[in-house]
């Protein structure tokens, strides 16, 4: 299990990102990230990851402190899927996912026919092997990310963090990544936290929510009980109806009118 | 284009180049065993007078291109390069401090002229990154290049002004030397500068897949289990001993760590497993090349490479700039 307790951590020159902020993240489960801007999501999905070390309280993998694990085990047991990913040489697709075996290789050895074999199947399961030879500048925002959560795959982490996975994509693209991630989930068993804005991609995809304001946690729960047009007024500040879809077999949000 | 092929151009570069210049020799007198060393002017010419500028020509040239290359990658800037960063100018200023002081001496037998110019490389990379950092606003490449240019112009007039002080053979030294000249006269500088080229390539040796992923941002390479910053310190310790260590003996021989990367990713491809060894392949044949131009083109005299350089690296420069627009 991966676990946050009683974290803080301000950014230099800045105010508390996230305080005394505690998070349990079930094997298995899909955790939301939910919060205005400025709430602290990507600071915790950063600490989650070990790329931030936290000021106050501590990060645990399996109650073992991030802290005490060196880059190249941690990636072995998590992957992370950012906003976006800008390459600044012409890699391609495939090179891109193979770069997620880098923890799994001694520091001079070379993507053996398992590390491609590895890659070839993560392609295959985001929809992306015939993206392979393609140039990685020259795919869509949404073929992009896939190739990217591919490369999270090829990583063969048990835990995939997604920082606002869908921000930059279409309601089309939208739609496909949350059931890719769905499907792997289901499939693999791949616990996931996803911090995103997107409400009803929250509910569609999530078993929890983690509800962020100011650095704290609003609610935490699951994402039945937390997503209320309550916590939705309490975290935004807008009037919303929140219901169940009958169609869409999830609960659905709705924002009518700014309350503050 | 393949590993190989860079090898046999750099290796034809390396055997014919010698070859070429005001005296007219021939290689199968050169390699003649039958004909005494003592009376075989063909291959003293070879062996003494030019193969010596031509080895300077390839270390310095595959210095400046490892460099680059690592600059370019660790940045994340087509426009990162010892030159632009600041480091080509504090390399020459220690080489200028030692040599206008006639503290040029040996220590352990090896010239002090390499460590005088790794000491400057490592010395300007530290101004520009504590730079960077002041006041919070992180090692952002654009702010890098802008605090190495700065660096680069303060040096540059440091350097000048201890050109001003010293006496006439002096100033004509280090203004030939600035220029970037490769008449090295011996075999001795470039064994010296052996050492600390040697250590920066074992440095550059664990780089390849970290500066693949170190390319996709520093985030994404922790992620993907790379300690970024112990692969920083490995990166630029290394860049600094390579570039010191190219200009201690060729001095600032300009562009050749902008535009050699740039030419072998367009023919290898963006893998530095590939592109490092091809970039330094590359780089010593580019450099063998104008010297050789450098030397023959207005012959009997001899122009410093430095000038070549800059003639090709100058538009090239531009054309990167204007190409991203």
């Amino acid at each position: 299990m991966l676990q946050a307790t009683n974290v803080s951590f301000a950014y230099r020159h800045g105010a508390k990102a996230l305080d005394d902020v505690s998070v349990a993240i079930p094997r298995g489960s899909i955790v939301g990230l939910i919060g205005p801007n400025g709430s602290g999501k990507t600071t915790l999905v950063r600490l989650l990851n070990g790329t931030l070390t936290p000021s106050r309280g501590s990060v645990s993998l399996d109650d073992v402190p991030l802290s005490t694990r060196s880059r190249r085990d941690l990636a072995r047991r998590i992957a992370v899927v950012p906003q976006e990913t800008h390459v600044t040489f012409d890699f391609s697709a495939l090179d891109i996912v193979l770069m997620g075996r880098y923890a799994h290789l001694g520091a001079f050895a070379l993507e053996g026919p398992d590390d491609m074999a590895i890659a070839r199947r993560a392609l295959a399961a985001t929809g992306t092997d015939a993206l392979a030879p393609r140039q990685f500048a020259t795919l869509s925002g949404g073929e992009k990310q896939r190739v990217v959560i591919a490369g999270a795959l090829a990583q063969s982490s048990d835990i995939l963090l997604l920082d606002e996975p869908t921000t930059a994509l279409d309601v089309g693209f939208q739609f496909e990544i949350a059931s890719l991630l769905t499907r792997l989930n289901r499939d693999h068993g791949t616990t996931m936290v996803v911090s995103t804005h997107d409400l009803n991609l929250a509910a569609m995809l999530c078993t929890e929510l983690v509800l962020l304001k100011a650095g704290r946690v609003v609610a935490h729960g699951a994402t039945r009980s937390v997503l209320t047009s309550e916590n939705v007024r309490r975290l935004y500040g807008v009037e919303a109806d929140v219901t169940f879809h009958p169609r869409a077999g999830h609960l659905t949000v709705v924002p009518l009118a700014r309350t503050e | 284009m393949t590993l190989a092929a860079f090898g046999t151009v750099t290796l034809l570069a390396c055997l014919l180049a010698p070859l070429v210049g005001s005296t007219s020799i021939s290689l199968a007198r050169v390699f003649d065993r039958s004909i005494p060393f003592a009376d075989n002017t063909d291959a003293q010419v070879f062996f003494v007078a030019r193969l010596p500028r031509v080895l300077a020509a390839a270390l310095v040239g595959a210095g400046f291109s490892l460099s680059g290359v690592v600059f370019q990658a660790l940045l994340r800037n087509p426009l990162a390069a010892p030159d632009t960063l600041g480091v080509s100018a504090g390399a020459s200023l220690g080489a200028m401090l030692v040599l206008t002081a006639h503290a040029d001496f040996t220590l352990f037998g090896v010239s002090v002229v390499p460590l005088a110019t790794f000491a400057g490389a490592l010395g300007a990379l530290a101004i520009v990154f504590v730079l960077a950092l002041a006041k919070g606003r992180g090692t952002s490449s654009t702010v890098l290049l802008l605090a190495g240019i700065a660096i680069s112009a303060l040096l540059s007039a440091a350097g000048r002004f201890i050109q001003y002080l010293s006496d006439v053979t002096g100033t004509f030294r280090t203004v030939q030397w600035l220029m970037g000249s490769l008449d090295v006269g011996s075999y001795a500088p470039i064994l010296a500068s052996l050492v600390p080229f040697g250590l920066a390539c074992i440095g550059f040796a664990t780089l390849p897949r970290i500066l693949d992923l170190i390319s996709l941002g520093e985030d994404a390479a922790e992620a993907r289990g790379v300690d970024v910053v112990r692969a920083e310190r490995v990166a630029l310790v290394s860049a600094s001993l390579s570039t010191g260590a190219a200009v201690s003996l060729g001095g600032p021989v300009l562009f050749v760590g902008i535009i050699v990367p740039h030419i072998v990713r367009r023919l290898v491809g963006a893998d530095h497993r590939l592109v490092l060894p091809a970039s330094a392949l590359f780089g010593a044949a580019l450099l063998i090349v104008c010297d050789l131009i450098a030397r023959t083109i207005i012959a009997p005299v001899e122009m410093p490479v430095g000038i070549i350089t800059a003639i090709i690296g100058g538009p090239f420069f531009l054309w990167l700039l204007f190409r991203g627009r």
